[in-house]
């Protein structure tokens, strides 16, 4: 285990922050809030020490394998955190250090599962962060790091690898550094074009930078505690576009870019993925369309919800708490599905579940055919053994993260309904769930061991189990012999 | 035509022979000497003994004069070098046989920039023949020209078929499904029909159009009899994967069987919609697990021909269905047909057909503007190959605005490889090449199918 590697880059991480941090200090200083001070400090700090670590903890070997890959990606994430979580706590604005790392954790994690029962009291900066740490989580730090930096191509690997989601990581060019950019590029144009188009839809700048990168981080944090209800429908339909089009894999955005449509829209991943959400939409369409004037605004609330649900952002145009029973169904479905790979969403991944109910189908057929051999194949290529092994073994590892949560969880006796998709919502990077966590209610009447089993489930489900667990594995830490 | 073959294996050695006889100028270069000794005495032609893709040798067998230089050794980089290089040193036209299915894939590229006039693939025209037989079983005959990219399909319309009785020009819209019929045989007549003929029971028609279409003229008119829905292909060679990969885009459900693990592995990537099993065909329970029984057709084409036989003979025993068997081997055709287990195919005979077809069809147009020159229906009827080099009346009108003289056709219009059927509406552009159907002899220019 190379440690000092893994202090430098968390140097790095926490240097970053502290830039990232002096943004809110901006808008604190436009408004004139005194909360200001908070994050001008804790920004100050976190630079100082960061470029203290950088300097003094020069790496002495640039060994960098996977291992210390994952444990770099899963350190850097809970520093980030809970740096992140200092200003919350001593603006006094959230009651506890713990309800502010929830709130952080959510944030990063583009969960935006909330302890707040009010968000329209907070300070401007405040709400500001918050939105903004949907920002940073959304690409990935690490990503962002790997973009700015020049460290060597082989660590650049293992922390994409890590900090990623998806089932397989794909390079667009040679050189990783350029993929990096590329990707904070395109994540970049999205937010400015959907800046631009809120403010046209008539909104402020604040809102619509907040809004912006609570969306395009498909987070969910809102800035009223209707979450997006209170807009007008230009908005809300602006949102539902970009929630959609920012829980599809960048590489699709990418082959646009190099004008290889052809090759974008035959990705098969993004065919299912639309399929399921107007599917869904029209099913909720019309099970719901009673409790609406027409049918065009059922159908909106209906996609709005689904767009929401799905790519994992978790922002409310309607209480769908109350809504019947089968579209929450759905609803709850569609939390586990989550969004395409290589996107900003989180869930399982449609590709995921491709490869899963193929590797069904071909279980099938070799009862029939015994000594039948078969592949499973996507995007007109053979799927290895290897992957789908490993997504095999994702989703016994996700069905074990989760049902030991929910057993944890259920010790503050809440309803079976609260427990379980409190649990989903955290886990797939969601945010409201239903009953005591549905769009109206939030997560603060949870105790502290239970907020700290769904922190961990937060950030488990944003660096996709892996990353996390490895952490608990013994042999990692072991030191090995010094050179 | 003073011709030059390199690689004297079965395939050189037949189109020597066929050639020769036909009163070609042939040299025949191999490598191995006692084979050109053996060939040059056998058949009236030159041998040269050496490496066909060298210089020398080429320029030894004559290659600065030479019409054709056909390229068929074991290797497809070797043919193409060879062809590269005649091309170069002064030869005409080149012909390569290139078996590789990755080549194949860019074979449009290979061609036009290597200047090959043609590339002949013995594996793909083997499945495409064995394709044929199960596409359209209700056909009499089944025949392609123009470089295998139009198929003619030869029917005789049965009594009491929807045909009898109908007026070409209603037949699109009372069939919804468009196909030419560019020759029509009625007794002792070959007729090249127009809109207003009218077909009658006994008629033999030639239909040309794409499979997908000509077999949904099948369909229509109630003849698509027999129709093959479930088929076993017993070994994973090339053949086999063409001859999926063709019957799996018309529906039908296909599986491989193959002896080999990694071969298996190799077929399921190039063949995601194919069953492929991993086993033993001459294990008789396996066959039978698999549905020998109720399958519509069976395929044998692994590479061993006692094993091909020995298996259609087994399943001639027990099943009904349509049999197909590859044979590698020419010398004991004459045995193994008298077997009588179905159609068998020669993926050797077929390479050395198309390539004499190609060279009899140059030698006709030579002296004129014709690419090629295929004769039909016992030679009673050409189809002529035109390549539009430039602007002429021919272009730029729709085909129905057309004035050509009686019994003439446009059959096909090929666009940058991209083969179209024309109907009234369609347009010769320049750099198509365009075929011509027609019962008069003699035509040296598309402009003389104009009426003046």
């Amino acid at each position: 285990m190379n440690y000092s590697m893994i202090i430098y880059l968390l140097s790095n991480v926490l240097g970053f922050e502290g830039f990232f941090l002096l943004l809110p200090s901006v808008v604190s200083f436009i408004y004139s809030e005194k909360e200001g001070f908070a994050y001008i400090i804790t920004a100050i700090t976190s630079i100082v020490i960061g470029c203290f670590g950088r300097i003094v903890m020069k790496p002495k070997s640039k060994t960098f394998y996977s291992k210390e890959g994952f444990v770099a990606v899963s350190l850097s994430w809970i520093l980030l955190s809970l740096v992140g979580a200092v200003p919350f706590y001593v603006t006094g604005e959230f009651p506890t250090y713990t309800d502010a790392l929830f709130e952080t954790i959510s944030g990063f994690t583009t969960t935006g599962a909330s302890v707040l029962s009010s968000v329209e009291e907070l300070s401007k900066c405040s709400a500001f962060w918050r939105c903004f740490t949907h920002w940073v989580g959304g690409m990935g730090i690490l990503v962002f790091i790997m973009a700015v930096l020049p460290l060597s191509g082989s660590s650049n690997m293992h922390l994409m690898r890590a900090e990623s989601p998806g089932p397989s990581v794909g390079k667009f060019v040679p050189k990783i550094k350029s993929t990096a950019m590329i990707l904070y590029g395109i994540y970049i144009v999205i937010t400015f074009i959907e800046i631009i188009a809120l403010l046209l839809a008539g909104m402020s700048l604040f809102d619509a930078m907040s809004l912006s990168f609570a969306t395009v981080g498909t987070g969910g944090f809102g800035l009223l505690n209707t979450s997006i209800a209170s807009y007008n429908i230009a908005v809300r339909i602006i949102i539902t576009v970009f929630m959609l089009l920012c829980s599809i894999n960048f590489n699709v955005y990418y082959l646009f870019l190099i004008k290889k449509a052809k090759e974008a829209i035959s990705f098969e991943e993004l065919r299912y993925f639309l399929i399921i959400v107007f599917a869904s939409a029209i099913l909720i369409t019309i099970n719901i369309r009673n409790s609406f004037e027409n049918i065009f605004l059922a159908f909106e609330s209906a996609i709005f919800q689904v767009a929401s649900v799905i790519s994992t952002t978790g922002f409310a145009t309607q209480d769908f708490n109350l809504w019947p029973e089968f579209s929450k169904t759905i609803l709850v479905c569609l939390m586990f599905i989550g969004a395409c790979a290589g996107s900003t969403g989180g869930g399982f991944k449609v590709s995921r579940l491709m490869i899963l109910f193929r590797a069904v189908k071909n279980e099938i057929t070799s009862i029939t055919h015994p000594r039948c051999v078969s592949k499973v194949h996507m995007n007109g290529r053979v799927v290895s053994d290897t992957v789908v092994r490993a997504v095999l073994c994702y989703l016994a590892t996700y069905v074990i993260v989760l049902f030991v949560s929910f057993l944890l969880v259920s010790i503050d006796n809440y309803d079976t309904t609260t427990n379980f998709t409190a649990i989903m919502a955290t886990l797939n990077n969601i945010g409201p769930g239903l009953n005591e966590v549905g769009p109206s209610g939030n997560f603060g009447g949870f105790g502290i061991f239970s907020k700290f089993v769904l922190m961990l489930d937060m950030l488990i489900g944003r660096l996709e189990l892996f990353p996390m667990l490895v952490m608990f594995s013994a042999d990692i830490w072991k030191r090995g012999s010094k050179r | 035509m003073k011709i030059i073959i390199a690689g004297c294996g079965n395939v050189g050695m037949t189109l020597a022979e066929q050639l020769s006889k036909e009163g070609h100028d042939i040299t025949v270069i191999d490598i191995r000497e006692q084979v050109v000794g053996n060939i040059s005495n056998t058949f009236d032609v030159l041998g040269v003994v050496g490496n066909g893709a060298s210089f020398n040798v080429q320029m030894e067998a004559g290659v600065d004069e030479a019409y054709l230089m056909i390229a068929v050794t074991s290797s497809d980089e070797l043919n193409l070098l060879c062809c590269l290089i005649a091309k170069k040193a002064g030869a005409r036209h080149t012909i390569a046989r290139v078996s590789n299915p990755i080549y194949n894939m860019e074979v449009e590229f290979v061609k036009k920039e290597l200047g090959l006039s043609l590339i002949i693939n013995p594996q793909l025209a083997a499945a495409r023949e064995m394709a044929r037989i199960l596409k359209f079983p209700s056909a009499l005959k089944v025949d392609s020209f123009a470089k295998s990219r139009v198929e003619l399909v030869i029917y005789k319309i049965e009594e009491g078929s929807p045909l009898c009785d109908m007026q070409l020009k209603d037949m699109s819209s009372r069939l919804k499904c468009e196909v030419l019929i560019s020759v029509v045989e009625r007794g002792e007549d070959v007729i090249i029909p127009d809109g207003q003929f009218r077909l009658n029971a006994g008629d033999e028609i030639s239909i040309v159009g794409t499979t997908a279409k000509t077999m949904q003229f099948f369909k229509r008119i109630g003849a698509a009899k027999a129709a093959v829905r479930d088929v076993i292909i017993v070994g994973g060679s090339n053949t086999s994967i063409y001859l999926a990969k063709q019957l799996i885009e018309i529906g039908v459900r296909v599986k491989v069987i193959d002896r080999d693990m990694k071969r298996c592995e190799e077929l399921t990537e190039m063949l995601p919609k194919a069953l492929v099993i991993c086993g033993d065909a001459t294990d008789k329970d396996l066959l039978l697990e698999e549905g020998l029984i109720e399958t519509d057709a069976f395929i044998l084409s692994t590479d061993f021909d006692e094993e091909n036989i020995m298996l259609a003979l087994y399943a001639k025993s027990v099943c009904n269905a349509k049999l197909i068997t590859k044979v590698h081997r020419v010398s004991y055709d004459d045995i193994i047909s008298s077997l009588n287990v179905g159609s068998m195919i020669y993926p050797k005979n077929i390479t050395a057909e198309h390539i004499i077809k190609y060279v009899r069809a140059k030698k006709n147009s030579l002296g004129s503007n014709i690419e090629t020159l295929y004769r039909l229906n016992d030679n009673r009827v050409e189809a002529l190959e035109f390549f539009i080099k430039e602007k002429s009346p021919v272009v730029g009108i729709p085909l129905q605005q057309m004035k050509l003289k009686p019994n003439m056709l446009i059959g096909c219009i090929s666009h940058r490889g991209h083969v179209e059927i024309p109907n009234g509406q369609s347009v010769i552009r320049v750099g198509d090449t365009v075929i011509l159907i027609t019962t008069e002899a003699g035509l040296h220019d598309i402009r003389d199918a104009l009426k003046i």
